[in-house]
């Protein structure tokens, strides 16, 4: 099988998966002046066009562009392939995320360049929420994976005895993956090791808005893994709505709640399942009595240490009462100059803002008129580097964009309350976030909390640890999407569930055919309510 | 809610019922259960007298493929209830010291199931009990092509319930339409998968998760078994499964059989014999058969049998009765595959008979087709078994018998591909009607203060040997004794 390495040119600028769709023009991020690093675009490899092997990679080189018919092709392909058997078998599994986890670790370095030249992301955050979570990932999975393939035995009731039954695991078939920019190794390789755990052959289609990353992925593929089952087709809108209108088993989609509307439309039409991984504005509700200083850095771990607010499960917004407020300000900006120093601008322990486009979406948030008086804390900028200081703003009024949109960047709004109690009600009122965090001592609140308040997950006195729990499942809830993943829920969520029952010819109950007698009935009646005196009373009568 | 008029309203004040908490607490599931327990117990002969004005169903059949497996699931899920909602406590690796975390279900909010005419109590209520027990709220539109069992849904099972949480909404298609356009947590859909289409893409504008219960045309294999004995059992077990359900008129059902060339004969022979002696000479008289819903089904399927290539296939029965809405068990071998009674869901009780060299062929033979809902297998043999299970794929898969598995509640029901989303029944049922919380409690006492930015080489060498699990590691590079990998490239 030929490699499908296809380079798309990227004339369509319409950031079709990216969080908010609308026109941009993202330049090649290596204009960016970063004196300390030393930006090798061409990288390690030589650059890499489309091996010109067989007819399809030949005139993916003459039209330049992924069409609908090369994407019915390429699910024709990995549906013979799929067929065929090969995928299925444990030792492909294994060795395809054998060659994964290779691959993170002798890639390491091409990642972390990667992840810089797309978003400027510092090593260290790099390495544990992008490395060595999929590093993780792949390691769990192989390691559980015998496990996992195992069918699970169940009983079955009197009603049908003597049997036995099993449920089986079995893969779906060809999957489609797409992800988006903000975690673009992570959250491209961790649906990837769960498609393959799970036996299916699989197409990535990674962000093009973050480029470094995306054409890495289909160099690193197609070098790593078993390109016959496994492939990336890179690009735009027209590319991903070419693979939209094929057929697939699966579509797990990362990005936006508009575009998931979009994704699981073209599902619908061939009655796909969808796993829909989206955001939402993720509340923290921070309480007065707790440890403040390492509920602050907490907070600033899972806010501008995490892509700088860039993430799905970052920190939106923090519900705090109104008395508590300013200490907790106080205790941010301490904890916020420990960590990023006098002049946060100037610090590369943050990622910058991805691209233009979401750098002035950014901005304009802040320049509504009830917004921009309402910052208590930072709000600096610097347009040429993308880069926004970590910003801190106090009661900002409802009806604003800042409050009514997921933010996805380095704001901050305190919302206040009376009552601690009153954040359930402003949580509430809103659309289910894919998590709330609570910081508290007290634990009634915390058992308040997690009754009342619905969310895709909930993480009590920490932030974004609950995704690296591989026992627990990931996704959302309501407009923060559906379906989850993650460790076995990854296997699962790529796997169709095959009840298997099986029985003997005897014993033979003629109870069950026609004709029917009233004695039949009443023999029915006992084994169905199970009351095994009246079977026997029955079955008495009967004889 | 007798005409969905004032819908809006009615769909606000559940949404509003559901927002006061109180269909979350335990006592209330296990009322509404009980409630449903006592609709069935109390209303057996309503409920009989419902299904046979609607669909002729027998007594016998009534009570076997509706009235007792629900009784049976209502118990179970009693029983089962406690356990169901309690969370489940989650397993953490060790580097997540003073945290525990957990699954928690809670009830996704106001969900809409959508039944069907065939299993008219089954297919409302088996559903219904999963979203009750998850604690939702919940509209029930039954059937309009069963009259007389959606009425009495309306009228009186509603009263067995709180009817501040569920409400059922008769009518066709047109009110199933409007019922689509609202906002649900969750859309239960029995059906065909033309309309499954429908009901997922407006399941769209809201982002609501779907579970479709669809069909398929679901085989049985025949091996060519050796004992009269086995022959027998499986034959009948064919052929209750086929005509003693409903006429055939049931998603799980045997759509066509595969046997061997050399084993047809006897096979024929053995289907004709039993069928006179299970369901008589005239089985519409001694109501051993269901009849067809009505016409417009039963036009469907008499021009499947009017294709002149599939009418010179009839080896047994055939007749059909307009005026009674009813069709002799009929069996058929080898009609042309490409004539529509064996590319359409037949759904009524003609059953096609296909032969093959080898009875092996049967694995390529489903392998070419839509996934169905289920595949039956009579055989003895091991291999065929094994085969069967790891290289087809389809909802279930059950050997030497039929229709059981709808009856078993540890096991899911569901189809796959063409044969639908998500699974029900038992505990399946309650995780339908979910959203699995997940719940991670931390401690302020214990922090890794390498966790925190600003970053240096110090911190990415603890996290390496963190995420290594190499707490020693830890110990070392924190007391000086391991040095920091200086290959950093970036700083």
């Amino acid at each position: 099988m030929k490699g499908l390495c296809i380079q798309l040119s990227h004339h369509n600028s319409i950031l079709f998966h990216s969080r908010r769709s609308t026109r941009t023009a993202y330049k090649n991020p290596t204009k960016f002046s970063i004196p300390y690093f030393s930006v090798s675009s061409s990288s390690s490899f030589p650059k890499i066009s489309c091996i010109a092997s067989t007819p399809l990679t030949t005139e993916v080189e003459e039209k330049l562009t992924f069409d609908v018919d090369e994407a019915r092709l390429l699910v024709k392909e990995l549906q013979n392939v799929f067929k065929s058997g090969k995928t299925k078998s444990y030792e492909w599994r294994v060795s395809q995320l054998k060659s994964i986890a290779k691959m993170l670790e002798e890639r390491e370095k091409d990642i972390t360049e990667a992840l810089h030249k797309d978003l400027e992301k510092p090593e260290l955050e790099a390495f544990i929420s992008e490395i060595s979570t999929s590093k993780s990932s792949c390691q769990h999975a192989l390691q559980e994976l015998q496990h996992w393939m195992a069918p699970e035995k169940v009983k079955t009731s009197i009603t049908s005895y003597p049997s036995s039954a099993e449920i089986v695991s079995e893969p779906l078939g060809v999957v489609l993956v797409i992800s988006t920019w903000n975690f673009p190794f992570l959250l491209s390789l961790d649906p990837v090791i769960g498609a393959i755990s799970a036996g299916n052959a699989v197409v990535l289609k990674p962000s093009e808005v973050a480029p470094g990353t995306s054409s890495l992925l289909a160099r690193l593929f197609e070098k790593y893994l078993d390109n016959s089952a496994i492939r990336v087709v890179e690009g735009a809108v027209p590319e991903t709505t070419a693979l939209l209108e094929q057929k697939w088993n699966k579509i797990l989609y990362t990005g936006s709640a508009r575009v998931g509307r979009i994704v699981m439309a073209a599902a619908a039409k061939h009655l796909t399942p969808v796993i829909l991984e989206l955001g939402g504005k993720c509340p923290a509700v921070v309480d007065s009595n707790l440890n403040l200083q390492v509920a602050s850095r907490r907070i600033i771990a899972g806010k501008w240490a995490l892509n700088n607010g860039q993430a799905c499960i970052a920190i939106d917004y923090i519900i705090t009462t109104k008395d508590f407020a300013p200490t907790l300000i106080d205790s941010l900006r301490r904890e916020l100059e420990q960590s990023f120093g006098q002049n946060p601008l100037e610090t590369r322990d943050v990622s910058r803002i991805v691209n233009k486009y979401h750098f002035s979406r950014l901005l304009k948030l802040l320049d509504e008129d009830k917004v921009s008086d309402k910052i208590v804390l930072g709000g600096q900028s610097n347009e040429d580097q993308l880069r926004i200081a970590p910003t801190i703003l106090l009661d900002v009024p409802d009806d604003t964009e800042i409050m009514k949109e997921e933010i996805f960047g380095p704001f901050l709004p305190i919302v206040t309350v009376e009552k601690i109690e009153d954040s359930f009600d402003v949580i509430n009122s809103r659309p289910q976030p894919l998590v709330a965090y609570l910081f508290t001592n007290n634990d009634q609140l915390k058992k308040d909390y997690v009754q009342n308040v619905s969310s895709g997950g909930m993480l009590v006195n920490d932030t974004v640890l609950h995704v690296t729990v591989d026992g627990l499942p990931f996704g959302g809830v309501g407009e923060s999407g559906m379906g989850s993943y993650h460790g076995k829920f990854s296997f699962d969520g790529f796997s169709h569930k095959k009840s298997v029952m099986y029985r003997g010819f005897e014993p033979d109950a003629s109870v069950r055919y026609p004709p029917y007698t009233p004695q039949k009935q009443r023999l029915l009646k006992a084994l169905l309510s199970g009351k095994i005196l009246a079977i026997i009373q029955a079955l008495i009568g009967w004889f | 809610m007798d005409s969905p008029r004032n819908l809006q309203g009615d769909l606000e004040s559940l949404r509003l019922y559901f927002r006061c908490g109180r269909t979350k607490e335990a006592s209330w599931r296990k009322t509404q259960i009980k409630g449903l327990l006592n609709f069935i117990k109390e209303n057996e002969g309503d409920i009989m007298k419902a299904l046979k004005q609607d669909l002729g169903k027998h007594r016998a059949e009534a009570y076997r493929d509706e009235i007792g497996t629900l009784i049976k699931s209502l118990n179970y899920a009693l029983n089962s209830l406690k356990a169901w909602m309690s969370p489940k406590k989650v397993k953490l690796p060790a580097v997540a010291v003073l945290t525990t975390a957990e699954l928690l279900p809670e009830p996704l909010g106001l969900v809409l199931i959508v039944s069907a005419w065939n299993f008219p109590f089954g297919l409302s209520l088996e559903p219904l009990i999963g979203a009750l027990a998850a604690g939702n709220t919940a509209v029930l539109k039954p059937s309009e092509l069963a009259p007389a069992c959606s009425s009495l849904l309306a009228n009186t099972m509603t009263s067995y319930l709180d009817g501040n949480a569920v409400k059922v909404v008769e009518g066709g298609p047109s009110v199933g339409e409007q019922l689509l356009q609202e906002r649900w947590d969750k859309i239960f859909f029995t059906g065909n998968a033309r309309v499954g289409r429908i009901v997922m893409s407006a399941a769209v504008k809201y982002l609501t998760p779907v579970a479709l219960e669809l069909g398929g045309k679901c085989p049985a294999v025949l091996d060519s078994l050796s004992f009269s004995f086995d022959r027998e059992v499986a034959v009948k077990r064919i052929l209750v499964g086929k005509f003693g359900t409903c006429a055939g008129q049931a998603c799980i059902t045997i759509d066509y059989v595969l046997v061997e060339k050399k084993f047809l004969p006897k096979a024929v022979e053995l289907m004709k014999a039993i069928t006179t002696k299970m369901f008589g000479e005239n089985p519409r008289e001694t109501n051993t058969v269901a009849r067809i819903v009505n016409r417009r089904h039963f036009l469907r399927l008499k021009n499947l049998l009017d294709d002149p290539t599939v009418k010179a296939s009839i080896v047994y029965g055939g007749k059909t009765d307009e005026e009674n809405l009813f069709i002799e068990p009929t069996i058929l071998v080898d009609p042309p595959l490409e004539a529509e009674i064996m590319t359409e869901e037949i759904f009524g009780p003609l059953l096609p008979i296909i032969t093959l060299e080898n009875i092996e062929d049967s694995i390529e033979f489903i392998k070419a087709r839509p996934r169905p809902l289920t595949i039956y297998a009579f055989t003895k043999s091991k291999t065929l078994e094994r085969k069967l299970v790891s290289e087809t794929s389809s909802g279930s898969l059950v050997f030497n018998d039929a229709i059981i598995q709808y009856a078993a509640d540890t096991i899911p029901f569901g189809g796959v591909g063409e044969s639908g989303i998500g699974r029900y029944h038992g505990k399946f049922s309650f995780d339908t009607f979910s959203h699995e919380k997940a719940v991670a409690r931390r401690s302020f006492l214990v922090d890794f203060w390498f966790r925190f930015p600003p970053w240096n080489d110090y911190k990415l060498q603890l996290f390496r040997e963190a995420y290594n699990f190499d707490y020693l590691g830890v110990i070392f590079v924190v007391l000086g004794l391991k040095k920091p990998k200086s290959d950093s490239h970036v700083v």
